[in-house]
């Protein structure tokens, strides 16, 4: 018996599909920072919100404006807005990789869970920035003085 | 070695082993015959150190001789008999019947993941398939004259993964694989560790591009199913976990 001696490499392998951005470990790096970034930012949120002052009771338009009113937390707003909601639907994504078995249904509630995601940080981001406390009745939002010299 | 007996004094009597009834519930499939697995029931007298495959080997032998599944060396290395015993991946011939519960019957179905064939046997091809993926092999340029030098420390690096005897049991027991038949998954995550992390081994950077991929290690989603079902006590998802790391570090491992 003789042992032929086999010269390495003795195929070439395949040529890896590595095009572009490798989206599958980008989005596993993402999950793992917005994650932590999002313990402190919705335990702020919930603080600020829940606890500090008068706790709860306080919240109101006039609350909401007053906090806006502060580049602070329109910052902070805005990072708890397109962090969560990423990561949410990167979540979401997984699960209906996970369940949904049909290619065409996975390929529209993608689309659909993609199209849905885009919309509302838009309309959240829209908010934020435009926000106007004198939008509607002073009177019974409290902010009379503020509004008086509009 | 041998027995010590005293001259002119008869030994002890062994004690009596109780043997006792065990009821096995066996998923059953025959492609020719049946259209959807069914489970069937059997009753078989066994010792407490029995093992589930010597019930099996009762059945096939003395009972239903039409039962059909993988045995080879029976002792818990060829990885032939990983099956699902009480809704757990195992290797039947390292289950003892005394360790699960005989007042209920034992319930034994192939492992799933896998396309199955007939009774406990399954299609091993899909796993086999990503298993040569990662390329398990030692792949260096290098030719030494005799042997190549290893630390101790540096065999220790991957010993762990050196004990996969590739049964799926991890593999069959990932919810990730059970739905996504494309994901690499933990055996062969596993094997390409053991080689990733290999200071002889000149390849690692290869089987990391391989698993940085879209169904490599990024879909596991660390259920520790695969540790928990290894019959060798591979720490598997930790094995992953240290894949992850090293791609994300560039791949100097």
């Amino acid at each position: 018996m003789t042992t032929e001696p086999v010269e390495w490499p003795r195929t070439a392998r395949a040529a890896t599909r590595n095009r572009g951005i490798n989206w599958e470990k980008w989005g596993w790096v993402y999950m793992r920072v917005s994650g932590v970034a999002l313990v402190v930012l919705i335990f702020g949120h919930l603080f600020v919100n829940l606890v500090a002052g008068e706790g709860v009771n306080a919240i109101d338009f006039a609350f909401v404006a007053g906090k806006w009113a502060d580049p602070f937390y329109i910052v902070w707003d805005t990072l708890l807005l397109w962090l969560a909601l990423i990561h949410g639907a990167n979540g979401m994504r997984t699960l209906v990789n996970d369940y949904v078995y049909r290619p065409k249904v996975r390929k529209w509630t993608l689309r659909a869970l993609f199209a849905s995601t885009a919309v509302l940080l838009l309309l959240g981001t829209l908010v934020i920035y435009t926000f106007d406390p004198c939008i509607g009745d002073p009177q019974s939002s409290g902010l009379q003085e503020l509004c008086a010299g509009r | 070695m041998s027995m010590a007996t005293i001259e002119g004094q008869a030994a002890p009597p062994p004690a009596e082993v109780q043997s006792f009834t065990v009821t096995l519930l066996i998923r059953r499939f025959d492609p020719e015959k049946d259209t959807e697995p069914y489970w069937q029931d059997f009753d078989v007298e066994m010792y407490p150190t029995d093992r589930v495959l010597d019930a099996l080997h009762k059945i096939k032998w003395e009972q239903d001789g039409s039962l059909t599944f993988r045995r080879s060396c029976a002792h818990g290395i060829c990885g032939s008999d990983a099956m699902r015993i009480n809704g757990r991946n195992r290797l039947a011939c390292k289950t003892l019947i005394k360790d699960l519960d005989i007042t209920k019957p034992i319930y034994v179905e192939a492992i799933k993941g896998l396309p199955l064939e007939k009774d406990l046997i399954v299609d091993m091809e899909p796993f086999f398939e990503s298993y040569r993926q990662i390329q398990p092999f030692l792949i260096a340029s290098s030719k030494p004259e005799k042997e190549r030098i290893q630390t101790v420390a540096q065999r220790e690096r991957f010993d762990d993964t050196t004990k996969c005897i590739l049964c799926a049991a991890c593999t069959s027991s990932c919810p990730v694989f059970w739905t996504d038949g494309q994901y690499f998954g933990p055996a062969a995550i596993v094997n390409a560790h053991r080689f990733i992390f290999d200071s002889r081994d000149e390849g690692s950077q290869v089987r990391l591009d391989i698993l940085n991929d879209k169904e490599g290690v990024w879909r596991c989603r660390t259920t520790f199913n695969c540790s928990e079902a290894c019959p060798r006590g591979i720490q598997v998802t930790k094995a992953i976990q240290e894949v992850k790391q090293a791609i994300l570090r560039g791949g100097n491992a």
